[in-house]
């Protein structure tokens, strides 16, 4: 893992002695709220519903064991004792007081966290694979690539009041699990025939409420020009995108009122002005900050699994191949049925870290999904990582399974929500283990917002709902066939929206169509590319 | 009816404003306004500016318990009662064991 340095230690401290003085201005009157309320959002404070909101940055979401029992405690002591995992690899606090959060960034900073640029119209945390590292399929490591981002983009002074709120991406693997193509910026590592790394570039993908996938605009950028090239996309953007309306002021907006040709030309006219100047990686830099990521040490293979049908069904589903032999991936869904997708205790949240330094290289990864992941975890140590993990309700074998369902805080938490999103996906999930669908169905995303801004990533759902207030009353339209991975696609609307308790009863319906009309091996988008959407269209709206 | 609600500024909880002009996190002490009136005590609420943050207008109905009404009276009964997700602290391992 990355470790601070002098730089990064300074400006966090700085920053965070800044914010305690202005809560203390607020407090006393010396700044109005309109003042302080820029001034909140630019360190993740955000005020909800029934609290303020700490929005704290794991950066591309990888956590050390401290950090995580860090994490832990906040929520224990400061909090109602859990956090909420985002789909955007980060952690929101729902109840911290406002006087409390000053040394709440305190006792970030000491594990070298923020919650810097998690609001505001800057440069948001990087995304990337949350195997990253461990993947079998990856073909470079993003790791490096999203802590130079990260550094670049940190209090980058041009960059610091852009049109609109800006999210970068990274891929090593083909497979993308990184949702490349609806992110402002979607960047795919690749290698060329001499083995040097690369990238393509994607600008002006984006979900919310006029989803768009990226378009390709580079079909190979040399890594160490990624910097000045990231430079001259934000460039163009800054200068010709829309800040006359909330609702258009995106990149994919610019990208496609220009054409993604014309953009592309913009961009690399910009580029040529500045490539292989300041802004080109050095060689010894890649190497430095590629250092922190070494790939683990071989681990001891296990020879005999147990004979535990749970625990087959576990390791089956949940966990996955690792590159080094005797090590694997094992994704944790804080997915347990009946659950608040994406909440994990205090104590939840200690025992992984407990798991992660012992068996797994003190390393944990946080996934879109709102899953927690032991990248590393050691083969020999499956079975007692399974024990554990089944005594803290964290052993449901359902990762990518259709109760794995992602949600947005909605309506019970977010003051942006027309309607709930939790409540829903607690509904489904309890209905889905009642008729056994997670282990009758194959590969299925599920996912809820309950606004068009869509956090829940319900346009790239297999099965998608989105929550709207309807003259008070709480509907929610359901679409198919949406992809986040790989070659991303935006779901279709099924047919009319439908009550809360219809809309359930919905996506159960449609789990069922998919588990029996499902060819062995097959995940949802293909059965619907090969039956077409009028068998879910009858089970969920009759004939 | 209307009456007029916010969030505190220390804690951001959810408050609302008395017949005294004070704010209180008890709905049942809510002054219930006329819609005459409503906007007037909206604006002496925004003065209170070291006490609460985003005061704004709910309507609520006339029965004796203090209930949200119109529109947003989902949302509102949300901020009322709390989320309606159940509760997390319930999740397995109430205490921390290390393995």
């Amino acid at each position: 893992m990355y470790q601070y340095d002098v730089i990064d230690r300074e400006l966090v401290d700085a920053r965070t002695k800044e914010f305690r003085e202005q809560v203390s201005a607020r407090l006393d009157g010396r700044l109005s709220e309109d003042e302080f309320k820029p001034l909140r959002l630019m360190n993740g404070v955000y005020l909800q519903l029934h609290a303020y909101m700490l929005r704290v940055a794991i950066p591309y979401g990888v956590l050390s064991a401290d950090q995580l029992r860090l994490l832990a405690r906040i929520a224990r002591d400061y909090d109602k004792g859990y956090g909420h995992f985002t789909t955007r690899q980060n952690i929101q606090y729902n109840w911290p007081a406002l006087v409390d959060i000053p040394d709440v960034l305190d006792l970030l900073a000491g594990v070298e966290m923020h919650a810097i640029q998690t609001s505001g119209n800057t440069i948001r945390n990087t995304t990337t694979d949350p195997f990253a590292g461990a993947a079998k399929d990856e073909i470079a490591d993003p790791r490096p690539w999203c802590e130079l981002i990260r550094q670049w983009s940190t209090f980058h002074p041009e960059f610091s009041w852009l049109p609109r709120k800006f999210k970068i991406a990274v891929t090593g693997s083909p497979a993308d699990r990184a949702a490349i193509g609806v992110h402002d910026i979607g960047l795919k590592l690749i290698k060329d025939a001499h083995g040097a790394t690369g990238f393509e570039v994607h600008v002006g993908g984006g979900q919310g409420r006029t989803p768009r996938i990226a378009a390709k605009i580079r079909d190979r950028l040399p890594a160490a020009e990624l910097l000045a090239y990231l430079t001259a996309i934000l460039r163009v953007y800054n200068l010709a995108g829309r800040r006359d309306n909330l609702y258009k002021a995106r990149i994919k907006i610019l990208v496609e009122a220009m054409g993604a040709d014309a953009f592309a030309a913009e961009v690399e006219k910009t580029y040529e002005a500045i490539r292989g100047r300041a802004l080109a990686v050095p060689a010894e830099e890649i190497e430095r900050v590629s250092a922190f990521f070494a790939a683990p040490p071989e681990g001891r293979a296990l020879e005999q699994f147990p004979a535990d049908p749970a625990f087959a069904r576990w390791r089956a589903v949940n966990v996955k191949p690792h590159k080094v032999a005797g090590r694997a991936i094992v994704v944790i869904p804080l997915k347990a049925y009946g659950q608040a997708p994406g909440d994990a205790s205090a104590a939840q949240m200690e025992l992984i870290a407990d798991l992660a330094e012992r068996f797994a290289m003190s390393e944990i990864r946080v996934t879109k999904e709102q899953n927690l992941v032991l990248p590393h975890t050691e083969e020999i140590a499956l079975p007692a990582v399974f024990e554990a993990l089944s005594g803290a309700g964290l052993a449901t074998a359902n990762a990518g399974r259709a109760s794995d369902i992602v949600a947005c805080p909605g309506l019970d938490y977010c003051n942006l929500a027309n309607a709930r999103s939790i409540p829903i996906a607690q509904q489904i999930s309890l209905g889905l283990e009642a008729a056994g669908l997670d282990a009758a169905a194959g590969e299925v995303t599920v996912k809820i917002s309950g606004c068009i801004n869509a956090c829940g990533h319900h346009h790239v759902a297999e099965i998608g709902l989105l929550g709207v207030d309807k003259k008070g009353e709480e509907v929610y339209q359901l679409t198919l066939g949406g992809v986040a991975d790989g070659a991303s696609a935006i779901g279709k609307i099924l047919g009319p929206g439908l009550s809360a308790d219809d809309a359930v009863t919905a996506v159960i319906a449609c789990v069922g169509v998919f588990a029996d009309a499902a060819e062995p091996g097959e995940r949802f988008s293909e059965t619907l590319d090969r039956i077409g959407p009028d068998p879910f269209k009858e089970a969920v709206y009759g004939a | 009816m209307k009456a007029v609600t916010a969030n505190r500024l220390t804690d951001g909880k959810v408050v609302y404003r008395t017949p005294d002009g004070v704010w209180s996190p008890d709905p049942a002490q809510a002054a219930r306004l006329a819609d005459a009136d409503a906007q007037a005590a909206l604006n002496a609420a925004q003065d209170d500016s070291l006490t609460i943050v985003g005061a704004y207008l709910i309507e609520v109905g006339e029965a004796e318990a203090f209930t949200p009404a119109g529109r947003k009276h989902v949302r509102e009964t949300i901020r009322l009662s709390g989320p309606t997700t159940g509760s997390t602290r319930a999740l397995p391992g109430g205490s921390h064991v290390p393995v």
